[in-house]
């Protein structure tokens, strides 16, 4: 069990994430490959500390793991807001504001 | 081979439980150096506690006091550390390593709360907007959560309901401000970015008109703003693996190689460049976003045009101060090790900012979406003096956010005053001859526009001179050109403004100037006020800026 193969895993996570949110239209996927991205940074956070031998990377994916939970609250509320509003949750559809 | 057998592998994790709690030592927290955070947050729970147990009618007036009340304590004690020179002798690093009380913290603090106490006066203007079934209404919803046009709007609208929850929002909002540029590990960076960013989400979908555009701001920004962080997020913990730690101090010496206790794991990881490389770049990419830098700038005049107007001028002010100190202190603490590997790259950075902002700007026909590329362009101009690299630098940046965070905020506080039926009139065509029918407002935003151009006797320009001099002392003249130049280009859009507005004739179905409350004019007055003060007597803030110009580490 050498730590670095979930290190790789935690980058491979993280660039799916990455590619999603660039690729997906529909802003839930979006904001559910953003959640992915965040687990990513958690993966490797637990990793790294278990190489160190220290807790703070530990204590980094308590702190990360509440801060997405409140990010999923504000997220979804506006994506609802959105959807009530427009019938959509298209990230295509929100162009009223272009050059 | 296994990691239990090996006893490289063998540390802590184990052994910590082990121990006998006896030993645990309590935190050491300085409630005093912190008091002008925890005075804020302090005034934000309250606010929650008004919006839960007084009726609707009183909520208004004890919200505006509460959050003003807050506001001032806090900058009072910010006053009190810096006269007690926190800010310069006993500069030191608090709550166990977490928040740095120093100069620049100090410095920034003070800037975001006074920016903020203006910001609360142009979000509790109520006189702007035509009275609705009787009731007196700001620029923020009637109920957030009722579909634009349809009927719960209506009747939320007729009941005369308001959405006093703004002022909790932007207090907390400051709050994590405040924390923001003073944070001294990763980790106090991350939740200080996200404690400040999501009211600011919230913030902007609340807008009273237009409420499809606002909507849509805040899913744009609430979208990148969420990638971006976890960019963020994942560069911080690249740098925990690079240094086995969080702190700014320990990762700084890490990165120059001036750690005694090097365990093997750490040597092992300290011997992998790509690691440190990738993951500053990625915290830098962050934060770069939260400034409005130009490969990550997409977001700002979206969102700067779609936000309720008071929220855009609080939110080009605030997080700019804030985004600053906190690229500052990670680029002078954490890597100045690294600043060989992070000049070249910033200077693209600033050259593109600075350019791309000017040029886009002039194409602008709208008066917040033109604010918002110049408040790209001004980005461009700070992040020349933070490339600097020199105690100048430090000094300059931190006076030209004072000066130019209440130049925006006054700017924006102007458009919120010039109004037709639809609401604000933001389209550049519908300024036409409003400094002749109404010479005051036109005059006002004059100054302010000369400000952002840099014109001599305005702030604008004591902090474009200190920036510029800093940044050329620094060894970084090209840069000085580019900025020259792209300051040139920006005149040219500003001047084009005021051109309109006096030079052309007023349209018979043009907009008209709201006659404000004591709140916004309030506002303006002290944005006019501090722009000729810092244009015309610079020196005493510029020495100001000078003492508080070191970083604790």
């Amino acid at each position: 069990m050498n730590p670095i193969n979930y290190l790789y895993l935690a980058a491979l996570l993280f660039t799916i994430g990455a590619a999603g949110v660039l690729l997906r239209r529909n802003a839930i996927v979006v904001f559910m490959c953003i959640e992915l991205m965040l687990n990513a940074c958690n993966l490797a956070f637990v990793s790294f500390s278990r190489m160190h031998g220290n807790l703070d990377g530990q204590i980094m994916a308590f702190f990360t793991m509440v801060v997405a939970a409140a990010e999923v609250v504000i997220g979804l509320a506006i994506i609802v807001m959105i959807f009530r509003s427009r019938h959509s949750a298209s990230v295509d559809d929100a162009s009223l504001m272009k050059l | 081979m296994s990691a239990v057998a090996d006893p490289v592998t063998v540390h802590s994790l184990w052994t910590m439980a082990a121990e006998s709690p006896d030993k645990f030592k309590a935190p050491d927290i300085e409630y005093g150096q912190l008091a002008p955070t925890l005075i804020v947050i302090g005034a934000a729970i309250v606010g929650v506690l008004i919006e839960a147990l007084l009726p609707r009618k009183a909520r208004y007036g004890a919200q505006l006091f509460t959050s003003v009340l807050g506001i001032a304590a806090a900058f009072a004690a910010v006053i009190g550390l810096a006269v007690g020179d926190y800010g310069t002798s006993k500069a030191r690093i608090a709550a166990e390593g977490a928040i740095a009380v120093d100069g620049p913290a100090l410095f920034l603090q003070g800037t975001i709360l006074l920016v903020s106490l203006v910001a609360v006066f142009t979000f509790a203007e109520r006189r702007l907007d035509p009275v609705a079934h009787g009731n007196r209404v700001d620029s923020f919803a009637a109920q957030a959560a009722a579909v634009p046009g349809g009927d719960a709007e209506k009747e939320a609208t007729k009941a005369g309901f308001t959405t006093t929850e703004v002022f909790p929002l932007l207090l907390f909002a400051v709050g994590g401000m405040l924390v923001f540029p003073a944070a001294n590990d990763l980790l106090t960076l991350f939740i200080a970015l996200e404690v400040f960013s999501l009211p600011l989400y919230v913030l902007c979908a609340l807008a009273r008109r237009q409420r499809l555009v606002s909507q849509e701001a805040a899913v744009k920004y609430f979208l990148l703003g969420a990638f971006s962080s976890a960019f963020l997020l994942f560069g911080i913990a690249l740098l925990y693996g690079y240094a086995g730690s969080v702190t700014y101090g320990r990762i700084a010496d890490v990165v120059d190689g001036e750690v005694a206790d090097i365990t093997p794991a750490l040597a092992q990881t300290m011997g992998n460049d790509a690691l440190l490389l990738i993951g500053g770049a990625m915290v830098l990419m962050g934060l770069l976003f939260k400034i409005g830098a130009v490969p990550f700038h997409m977001w700002t005049p979206d969102v700067y045009q779609g936000a309720p107007t008071p929220v855009t001028g609080f939110m080009a002010a605030a997080t700019k101060v804030a985004a600053f100190g906190a690229l500052l202190r990670l680029l002078y603490v954490v890597l100045p090790g690294l600043r060989w590997d992070w000049r070249p790259v910033m200077w693209g950075v600033a050259i593109v900012t600075m350019l791309a902002g000017a040029i886009v700007a002039v194409t602008q026909t709208d008066v917040k979406r033109l604010l918002a590329y110049s408040s790209i362009a001004h980005a461009g101009f700070i992040l020349a003096g933070v490339i600097a690299t020199n105690e100048e630098g430090v000094s300059s940046v931190l006076f030209y956010l004072g000066a130019y965070s209440f130049v925006t905020l006054g700017a924006f506080a102007v458009v919120t005053l010039v109004r037709d039926a639809g609401g604000e009139a933001t389209h550049l065509s519908k300024w036409a001859g409003l400094g002749r029918r109404s010479p005051l407002v036109g005059a006002v935003f004059a100054v302010f526009l000369l400000a952002f151009a840099g014109i001599p006797l305005t702030s604008g320009f004591a902090g474009k001179f200190a920036v510029f001099k800093a940044a050329a002392e620094g060894g970084a003249g090209a840069l000085v050109v580019v900025g020259v130049v792209s300051s040139a280009i920006a005149a040219f859009f500003y001047i084009r403004v005021i051109v309109l507005m006096f030079f052309s004739e007023p349209r018979a179905d043009g907009p008209t100037v709201a006659v404000p409350s004591v709140l916004t004019s309030s506002a303006i007055a002290i944005g006019v006020a501090v722009t000729l003060v810092l244009g015309i007597a610079p020196q005493y803030f510029l020495e100001l800026a000078g003492d508080a110009g070191v970083f604790v580490r």
